[in-house]
């Protein structure tokens, strides 16, 4: 396929998501389950593809996704919450007189500065995780595959631990969590409503990292997933790759934290315990372990199918007068782990493997389909037993 | 002109003594072979150069100056590269990006694009498949991936661990005409071998490695015709 006919081809699929969601902020009313789950999936798949890029392209098995998702949550919520209601919102034990300036000084900056917080607040979520993960790093990173894991579990519930602790009470408030988040942030005075923002945020989130894993870096980092060796032998730095690597994982992860706790308007530490963790690897295997475009799609699947397309298993179905078993709340998750279990046992290595999206794929799509599933039609292959 | 000189080098694996001091020279523009049976301590010696191993005593000497111990990368980036055995290619790589990952440290653009060129132009097959994942390649194609890769780091030194390990015998013969190649063009080969039969004929010296120490010593051709190395090491030649 030409250069050109693909470029036609992306520009069009933007224009048209594009269009989508202007169209979705009209009918926000109408079409709230829709944008609820857009949203959510958007959100995830950051966090999904910032796993992938430790996962899956440097070989990192980490599994400390939550805590540094509640690190951005907890950061970015303390900067936007407005400065009025925190009075109410620390009612237990009252406010840290440090934070509570801090805010009044930001409160009392001009509108057009203060336009600007929330995506400020969201960065410094994402820098705090990203210097926790980088001193962190450097005694967890010289473990390997399964004790790497640990650790790093380890250091998420830790995190959690000290941001739900009584100690901390005047900064995170413990375990009353906080509330009255706003919701995502208007940008460009209102070009870019607040729907728009979840999904432009993941765009640029999702690029960077798509940069940083086709650069001279990203190379280098799946050396080192492929054979630390030979990748030193090469002289890639493992140590200093490795950390680039979870650093930069940690930030987009947390950057996807404060997003969520915008999404969900207010934030608890049960919020990001392992649960979520498992949720991310859950989309990061489903989607291919290697593959970003897999994991947004996966992110995208595995949220609508779990939120809401499986919704119908959850209420009484009756057939005349009969009502079917089973069917009752809950039902829903046993159907969702049945068809995980199908999609892991048909597509060992994920919807997408290590491929990634492209215009000749899915222009060959319907070629592999003949080949795959109507095998049978047409001549008898050759030198067949019967002959 | 001494290029790498190696004086009473010792590794220690886990309180095993891997190598009890051996001296060799390379010098520059030579093929130099080590050769020994399994557990002589070739690779080991290898390993130690490139920084990959703990040296627990002696010293290595590269252009006059020591060489900066454990540190792969500066060893990489003062032009010595490793191919190493077993070939080692990344298998979830396609060929050309295992070529751009032998240039990692290297951020001359034009001068990566030229090497590329010249690793084709000495393993032609490379091009047919620089798109392909290298775990697909056939053992010999993975092994030309392997000399390419370390070609591409522009090395003053390379040190093969093995290059005939598991190739059928045409394919063998192949891979020294290249090496000969390459050492003609300029680059200074240190060659391990359990092959001391194709090594030794194409070697301008050698060294035979016995248990962590260096047995014997000669131009290629003199220990080719030594009666002990026939008897070890050269199997084959005694049919001749």
């Amino acid at each position: 396929m030409k250069k050109q006919t693909k470029r036609i081809l992306n520009i069009c699929i933007i224009a048209l998501a594009i269009v989508f969601l202007y169209w979705l902020n009209a009918n926000t009313s109408k079409q709230g389950m829709l944008v609820a789950i857009l949203q959510k999936s958007a959100i995830l798949a950051i966090a999904a593809v910032s796993m992938n890029l430790l996962n899956g392209f440097t070989g990192l098995f980490s599994l400390g996704q939550a805590g540094f998702m509640s690190i951005g949550a907890y950061v970015t919520s303390i900067l936007v919450i407005p400065a009025e209601n925190l009075n109410g919102i620390y009612y237990m034990t009252g406010v840290n007189q440090g934070l509570l300036n801090f805010r009044m000084a930001m409160a009392n900056c001009p509108p057009w500065v203060q336009s600007f917080f929330p995506f400020l607040a969201i960065l410094a979520g994402g820098l705090a995780a990203a210097l926790f993960a980088a001193l962190i790093g450097m005694p967890v990173l010289r473990l390997k595959s399964d004790y790497l894991a640990i650790a790093t579990l380890g250091f998420s519930e830790i995190i959690r631990a000290v941001f739900s602790s009584p100690q901390m009470d005047s900064i995170t408030n413990g375990s009353y969590g906080l509330k009255s988040v706003p919701n995502f942030p208007e940008m460009a005075g209102g070009l870019i409503p607040s729907l728009v923002t979840p999904f432009l945020i993941a765009a640029i989130c999702i690029l960077l990292m798509v940069l940083l894993i086709n650069s001279s870096y990203g190379r280098a980092f799946k050396s080192i997933r492929e054979d630390e060796i030979a990748a030193e032998a090469m002289g890639v730095n493992l140590l200093k790759h490795k950390e680039l690597a979870f650093t930069a994982s940690s930030f987009f992860t947390a950057v996807a934290g404060g997003l969520l706790a915008m999404y969900m308007r207010s934030i608890e530490a049960k919020t990001f315990s392992i649960a979520l963790t498992y949720d991310i690897l859950l989309i990061v295997v489903i989607g291919g372990i290697g593959s970003v475009s897999g994991s947004i799609l996966s992110a995208f699947l595995v949220t609508a199918g779990k939120e809401w397309w499986l919704r119908f298993f959850d209420t009484p179905l009756y057939i005349g007068t009969w009502q079917a078993p089973l069917f009752r709340t809950g039902f829903r998750m046993v159907i969702f782990s049945i068809l995980l279990m199908v999609v892991v046992l048909f597509y060992r290595r994920g919807l997408m493997g290590t491929n990634e999206f492209s215009w000749q794929g899915i222009m060959r799509f319907p070629q592999w389909f003949r080949r795959k599933f109507l095998k049978r039609k047409g001549a008898p292959p050759k030198g067949g037993d019967d002959t | 002109m001494n290029l790498l000189s190696v004086k009473n080098l010792k590794v220690n694996y886990g309180g095993i003594e891997a190598l009890k001091g051996i001296s060799f020279d390379v010098n520059d523009g030579e093929i130099v072979t080590l050769i020994g049976a399994n557990g002589a301590g070739k690779s080991t010696t290898l390993r130690a150069i490139s920084g990959l191993a703990p040296i627990s005593g002696g010293s290595i000497v590269y252009k006059g100056a020591p060489l900066p111990k454990t540190d792969p990368q500066k060893v990489v980036h003062n032009g010595i590269t490793l191919a190493p055995e077993g070939r080692r290619v990344f298998p979830n790589l396609t060929t050309l990006e295992n070529l751009k990952v032998g240039a990692y440290l290297r951020k001359d653009e034009e001068g990566i694009k030229k090497d590329i060129q010249y690793v084709y132009s000495l393993f032609p097959r490379l091009e047919e498949r620089h798109w392909q994942m290298a775990g697909t390649l056939s053992g010999g194609e993975q092994q030309m991936l392997a000399v390419g890769r370390a070609l591409m780091a522009k090395p003053k030194l390379i040190m093969m661990d093995e290059p005939s390990l598991g190739l059928a015998p045409l394919v063998v013969k192949d891979i020294f005409a290249i090496i000969k190649q390459i050492n003609s063009e300029g680059v200074t080969v240190l060659l391990i071998e359990q092959n001391a039969n194709a090594a030794l004929k194409i070697a301008h010296r050698g060294y035979v490695l016995e248990t962590g120490r260096i047995t014997l010593t000669g131009t290629g051709m003199e220990l080719f015709t030594n009666e002990l190395v026939k008897q070890a090491y050269l199997g084959a030649a005694k049919k001749e």
